[in-house]
Parts: C-alpha cells; sequence; structure tokens
C-alpha cells in the first residue's frame, strides 16, 4: 500500500528520554531566562555575527533543548558578545549569559 | 644606664619580626616588578616625586585625608589612631633621649619607659612630656572608642556596610584595641603606686590607688601591654594590617609612575595587600546598593586573589563601572585588576574565521557608530547631519556591514578574541586613509584609544563636535531648555572625558549639574562588563540612576553613550533621554529660526581619547 500522508523526517528527531540534557539544565539552572525564549528570531535578525555567517542564537537554544551539545558549542564561539540581541530580546532572555555558560561548558563538558 | 625587664620579650620579638618580614616582602616585590616598571624606580627614586610620596605617605597614612574626606568622623578614628600612635612613640623617643642625655635605647625603652623610670625629676621640660604624653594617649583612645562604637554600629561613620572578617583579622583587631587601654591601665597602676604621669595617669593612678591588692596588677599589666603589642605585631603579615606598612610603598611605586599593565605584576600583589579592607568600596557598588548583590565588591574580591582564592563568581560579578576605584581610599585600580584576572582564564576559544576582510570608502574622517549605533540609528543620524551642517568630509566605515570592536569580550576577559576583531577592524580603518577616528560610542572609543594602537588620532563624538562648535565651523543656537548631563562610564571614568560633552550642551541650553557626576556618576545599568544580572535588575539600576540625576526636574537627560541611552529609555516611560547630538540638532535648528547672536566661546586644547 502507497503511504500518503506526512513523516518526521528521521535526522530531524530528538528523542528527549534519550538525550543529554544536561547543558539544558545546567543552563536552566544559572540562567532561569532561557526558558522565556519564543524563538521568535529577533536575536538572529539583529546579529553582528549573523551578518558574515549561518549563525543564529534562537537555533543554538534549539540545539541546547534537543542536546546537541558539540553543536551548540561550535555555534557559540562564533559570538562577539555584542550585547545587540540582549537588548533587542523582546523576552529578556539574557542571550549573553547563556553564550557564556555554553563556551564555559566547552571546558567542563566532554 | 641600661633598662631591662623579661615583659619587653613579646613586645621586642614582634616588633622585630615584623620588621624582618615587612622588608623580605618589600624586596621580593620590588624585586619583581617587570623591567619597565623597574626603570621607572631607578629613574624617579632621587628626584623630587620621591619627596612628594613621602608627603603623601604623612598625609594619607597618618592623617588620612581621603578618609577625611569621604566622613569626619572615619577620618578622625583613623587620623587618632594613627597619628596619635606615631606621636606617642615620637615623643616617647625624644622623652627617654633627652633623659638619657642622647643615649641610643632599644626600641622597647621608650614604649615602656614610665615602668622603667619612676623619677623624672631630671628631666627637662618634664611638665611638657608628661603632659602631651598623656594628651597623646587620650588622643588615641579616642580612636580605639570610635572604633569599639563603629563595631557595633556603623552608620554614624557614613558606612552602610562593614567588611566581614576572618578569625585571625579579629584576632589582630582584638590586641590592638586591647593595647591602649592596656597601656593606660599600666601608666595609671604605675602613676597611682610611684607619682609618676601625666595630668589623667596621675589622675585616674591616684583615684584607683586606694582599691585592695592593686599593686598586684602592676606586672601583670606591663606584660599584658606587652604582649598585646607583640601579638598585634606578629599578625601584621597575616592579616589586613598589612595594609599599613604596603600603603607606603603603594605611595612611593605610584608617584613614580607605575601602574597596572595589561596582566598582573608584583605591583598587583602590593595593591593587593595595600587594601585596608575598610568595605568603602562596597556603598559605593551599585550591584549592593541597589541590587543587594553585598559578597563581591573589591574588598572581597581583593582579598580572594590576595589568597589565591579567586573565584568565577568573585571575579565575574562586576560591571567593571569604577566607581570604587575612585572611591577607594588608597586608590586601588580595582576594577583594572579584576579585568586582569577574567583575562587570565577566559571563557574558551572563539572562532571568527567566518568574518571576510570588510572596506569602506575613503574620507577625511572616519565615522564608526558601533553595534550599539546600529540599534540607536537616531544617534547615528543626528551626528552625521551634525557632521554635513559642518561640511565634515567623512565616510561611515560600518554603514552597512560591520563588526563589533572587541569591548565586549575585552571586558568579558577574552582578550585573544578581541584581538582578533580589532585586527580586522584596524585595517578597516586604515583602508579609509582617514585622518581621525570618531565614534559615538564610549565603549569603542575606549578599546580604540587603549589597545588597537592607531596612528591616526581617536575622538568620541562629543570630543569632536565641541571642536567644530568652539571653532564656529559648527553653528548652533541654545534654547531655554534644562538638560541634565550623565557621565557614561567608559566615557568618564574609563577615558576621562568630562568636560567637552558639558560645554557643548551649554551650546544647545541650560546645563544642570547633579551631585552624582563625573568620577562619581553611576552607572546606567547596562553595563556589557557583567553577564549574571537579568534585564529585570537592570532596568531596577536604570531607574534608580535617572531618579538620582533629577530625570522629572529636567527637559532633557542628555548621555554621550548609545548603551546609556538605550538601558535608560527600556526602564523609563516618562524622561525623554537623548544623545548629545540630538540636542545638537535641534540647536542647530534653532540657528536657522532665531536670529540670536552666537554664542563665543574659546576653543580649548584639541584632546583626544587616544
Ligand atoms: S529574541 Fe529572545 S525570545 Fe526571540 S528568539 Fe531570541 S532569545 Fe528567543
Ligand atoms: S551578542 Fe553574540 S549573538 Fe548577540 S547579537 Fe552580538 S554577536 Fe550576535
Ligand atoms: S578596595 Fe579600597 S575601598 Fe575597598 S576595602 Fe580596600 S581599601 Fe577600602
Ligand atoms: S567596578 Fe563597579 S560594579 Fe565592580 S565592584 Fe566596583 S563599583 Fe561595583
Amino acid at each position: 500500500m502507497i503511504d500518503f500522508g506526512f513523516t518526521p523526517f528521521a535526522a530531524g528527531v530528538t528523542d528527549l528520554d534519550k538525550a543529554n540534557l544536561s547543558l539544558a539544565k545546567q543552563i536552566t539552572e544559572h540562567e532561569p531566562s532561557f526558558n522565556l525564549c519564543i524563538s521568535c528570531g529577533s536575536c538572529s535578525a539583529t546579529c553582528t555575527a549573523g551578518q558574515f555567517t549561518k549563525f543564529s542564537f534562537r537555533v543554538m537554544c534549539h540545539q541546547i533543548r534537543k542536546g546537541n551539545t558539540t553543536l551548540a558549542i561550535e555555534e557559540a564561539s562564533k559570538c562577539m558578545l555584542c550585547g545587540k540581541c540582549t537588548l533587542i530580546c523582546p523576552r529578556n532572555v539574557n542571550t549573553r549569559n547563556i553564550i557564556r555558560l555554553v563556551r564555559k561548558a566547552q571546558t567542563t563538558t566532554p | 644606664m641600661s633598662y631591662y625587664h623579661h615583659f619587653v620579650i613579646p613586645f621586642t620579638a614582634g616588633l622585630l619580626f615584623l620588621v624582618i618580614v615587612v622588608a623580605a616582602k618589600w624586596i621580593i616585590w620590588i624585586k619583581g616588578l617587570n623591567n619597565q616598571q623597574k626603570r621607572q624606580v631607578k629613574g624617579n627614586i632621587f628626584t623630587k616625586k620621591s619627596l612628594l610620596a613621602t608627603w603623601e605617605v604623612l598625609a594619607e597614612s597618618l592623617f588620612h585625608r581621603k578618609v577625611f574626606k569621604k566622613n569626619f568622623l572615619l577620618g578622625y578614628m583613623h587620623m587618632s589612631l594613627a597619628l596619635g600612635w606615631f606621636l606617642l612613640i615620637a615623643m616617647g623617643n625624644l622623652e627617654t633621649r633627652i633623659f638619657t642625655h642622647g643615649q641610643l635605647n632599644p626600641p622597647y625603652v621608650p614604649i615602656f619607659f614610665e615602668f622603667f623610670e619612676h623619677d623624672l625629676s631630671t628631666l627637662r621640660y618634664k611638665e611638657i612630656f608628661t603632659f602631651v604624653m598623656d594628651f597623646l594617649l587620650l588622643f588615641v583612645l579616642s580612636g580605639v572608642a570610635l572604633a569599639y562604637f563603629k563595631r557595633a554600629t556603623s552608620k554614624p561613620l557614613g558606612m552602610k556596610q562593614a567588611t566581614k572578617h576572618a578569625f585571625v583579622d579579629k584576632l589582630a583587631l582584638t590586641s590592638l584595641w586591647l593595647i591602649f587601654p592596656l597601656r593606660l591601665a599600666a601608666e595609671s597602676v604605675t602613676a597611682g603606686l610611684y607619682g609618676t604621669g601625666g595630668f589623667f595617669t596621675r589622675w585616674l593612678g591616684e583615684a584607683i590607688a586606694p582599691l585592695p591588692a592593686i599593686d598586684m596588677l602592676y606586672y601583670p599589666l606591663w606584660w599584658a601591654y606587652s604582649l598585646s603589642l607583640g601579638l598585634f605585631f606578629i599578625s601584621v603579615p597575616f592579616t589586613r594590617y598589612m595594609h599599613i606598612p604596603t600603603e607606603t610603598l603603594l605611595i612611593f611605586l605610584r608617584k613614580y609612575g607605575i601602574k597596572e599593565t595589561e596582566k598582573h605584576t608584583s605591583y598587583t600583589q602590593v595593591e593587593l595587600n595595600a587594601c585596608s579592607r575598610c568595605g568603602i568600596c562596597i556603598d559605593s557598588c551599585q550591584l549592593s546598593s541597589e541590587l543587594g548583590i553585598s559578597s563581591s565588591q573589591s574588598t572581597y574580591f581583593l582579598k580572594s586573589l590576595r589568597d589565591k582564592k579567586a573565584t568565577d563568581y568573585l571575579t565575574e560579578t562586576c560591571m567593571l563601572c569604577g566607581r570604587c576605584d575612585y572611591s577607594c581610599p588608597v586608590g586601588i585600580e580595582n576594577s583594572t585588576i579584576r579585568l586582569n584576572q577574567r583575562r587570565e582564564s577566559p571563557a574558551t576559544g572563539t572562532s571568527f574565521g567566518y568574518v571576510p576582510a570588510i572596506e569602506a570608502s575613503k574620507g577625511k574622517i572616519a565615522f564608526f557608530a558601533g553595534c550599539m549605533g546600529q540599534l540607536t540609528p537616531s544617534v547615528t543620524r543626528a551626528t552625521l547631519a551634525l557632521f554635513d551642517a559642518a561640511d565634515v568630509e567623512y565616510t561611515h566605515i560600518d554603514k552597512d556591514a560591520t563588526i563589533c570592536c572587541g569591548r565586549p569580550l575585552q571586558v568579558n576577559g577574552e582578550e585573544n578574541a578581541a584581538r582578533e576583531l580589532a585586527q580586522k577592524n584596524k585595517q578597516l580603518i586604515e583602508g579609509t586613509g582617514a585622518e581621525a577616528l570618531v565614534t559615538t560610542c564610549p565603549i569603542c572609543a575606549r578599546i580604540f584609544a587603549e589597545s588597537y594602537e592607531l596612528s591616526i588620532p581617536v575622538y568620541h563624538h562629543t570630543q569632536f563636535l565641541y571642536q567644530l562648535a568652539a571653532s564656529g565651523q559648527l553653528k548652533l543656537a541654545p534654547s531655554n531648555n534644562l538638560i541634565t548631563y550623565h557621565d557614561p562610564c567608559e566615557l568618564g571614568r574609563g577615558l576621562g572625558v568630562y568636560d567637552e560633552p558639558r560645554e557643548l550642551l551649554k551650546f544647545a541650553g541650560n546645563l544642570v549639574e547633579v551631585k552624582s557626576s563625573k568620577t562619581n556618576s553611576l552607572c546606567c545599568g547596562g553595563s556589557l562588563a557583567i553577564t549574571s544580572i537579568n534585564q529585570q535588575q537592570r532596568n531596577q539600576m536604570a531607574r534608580k540612576t535617572l531618579q538620582s540625576i533629577g530625570a522629572n526636574d529636567v527637559d532633557f537627560v542628555a548621555t554621550a553613550c548609545p548603551l546609556c541611552k538605550k538601558t535608560f529609555t527600556a526602564a523609563s516611560d516618562e524622561n525623554a533621554i537623548l544623545d548629545i547630538s540630538e540636542i545638537l540638532v535641534k540647536a542647530f535648528a534653532n540657528t536657522k529660526q532665531s536670529s540670536k547672536p552666537e554664542q563665543k566661546q574659546t576653543a580649548k586644547e584639541t584632546s583626544t581619547v587616544n
């Protein structure tokens, strides 16, 4: 039988029961505003680094939530800490602190 | 004649120990200076600067001039202890010298002279000496009494928070507080028994003489006095009292022109040890006064660094606003030391390989708005409109795409990452062939001036516009508006630019000076040097700052930093917060309407920030 309809794209699926969410936990603990993000993308739109490369704070937050720690760390290394995103964010997410927490995790997570 | 009794041993041993340790530390610190600093010492030691330093040592270490400025009672407390004790020793020495006809006595003799010599009838000026010695003792005791009082409640001495001290500090404190009451007791008992002493000890001695068994206290009191002295001296190198000998060295080194560099040096050690832990920095810190974060201020940070225990929390919980640098009576470069500590362990590597080489068109003046400028386009527009009005030939080098200046990375300790961005920007700036660089952002101006090593002068736009206005190239007509000016941290305390913005505002309206201004100005709360406080806390601080500059009593609050403007605007709906350039645009528009005679002002020496 031909299977019509939609199926999830396997590579995009995260099994949250198996994912390593330690970074997400760590960040939530130190910077609770992480959970206020509504993924509006304003931060990415204003981002200084984002003018030159495919870097997005919003996407990085998704990587963290999905447990893709390595990807998140790689992303965070591109940020210039300029602070535009913090001023723009409609939800008052403390973006620079999150970036710094991810960067610090690089030395603590395997 | 030789004087000796076993009870002098604790005092003498303590003193010897202290002298040896302090001398050893001084030698280690001076030897540890880097070559440049050593050259500064060698080049200046035999000049007038040493005399000036000596004078400053007297003014600060004995008279405590700066503490007096902060609060009279606090100054008096420090002065009575330091100056009073010093004079007691000096007068005691003079007294014994004269009595023994110029004989050189061991150091304990003048200290315990009342014990050794009961018959002073052969002493010249006896009345004067005994009077002065008693008077000085009372002077010191008044300070000790104030110190007791301060421990009980620090408010009347102008301090909301007193530093919390460690056990050995308390031990030292106790012995220090006991020294003078014990001296009074020992001398009074002696006076009661042998008729020695001056107006006060004699009176007290005679009053207590009839008490039973008072003579049994004679030796124990002299022993106790000597022990308290010895204990205090031995504790000095391990406690905050080390600041007393260290501050002297610090004053000399500073007079020779030595400053903090971008790395800790042994000069930093001198600064760390010169902190008296007085806690004045706690009250000047807005993290404490506005947000109740009272455990990370400089006094705690310096102590932890001195003990090699600086934690991330202490290193990072600071806005680097620099307020405590200016309130510190010892003049320690607190925020620079904190920044250098951040530089020691930067978060982690960054990768900016993705940043292409950026180019801009050529022009005489390179204008850089910076990231914050991009979020405050009205400031950029106003500044460029004024450039046009004054026929400045400029190139806006970060009009389309540009990278950050690097200062936010730098203040978070990521020096190498900051340098990488600086290198790219430097190429951009030099590529324009400009004769000067102008920026509206004090944050950018600071790193341009301090770390870029540019061959052209760097101006903050207020400096540049002031030149244009003062020379008449930019025509402005003032209005009747009341304007107050908020000094941005990076521009004021950071780069020392206080006058140009004020002079400039006088071209536009009536400047109202506020109490917390210049070196004492408050931070808006937007500091990029701290990441652990959230937006609500920043707003809270911003509202307080606006309140304290009397924002409601004026027509405009002027600032000279796009980040201050953003932070204030986010925190307040009521106040009009404008960059100076925006206010000047109005003043420029006035020239078109009014026919007022233009204001004349003579241009002062052109200044840059680098
Ligand atoms: S701007 Fe704020 S809310 Fe929007 S995606 Fe970015 S962090 Fe999330
Ligand atoms: S701080 Fe980082 S993420 Fe935010 S706008 Fe600047 S470069 Fe982008
Ligand atoms: S840093 Fe300065 S103000 Fe702060 S405790 Fe030390 S000496 Fe006092
Ligand atoms: S630099 Fe500013 S924020 Fe940091 S401790 Fe000093 S007063 Fe507080």
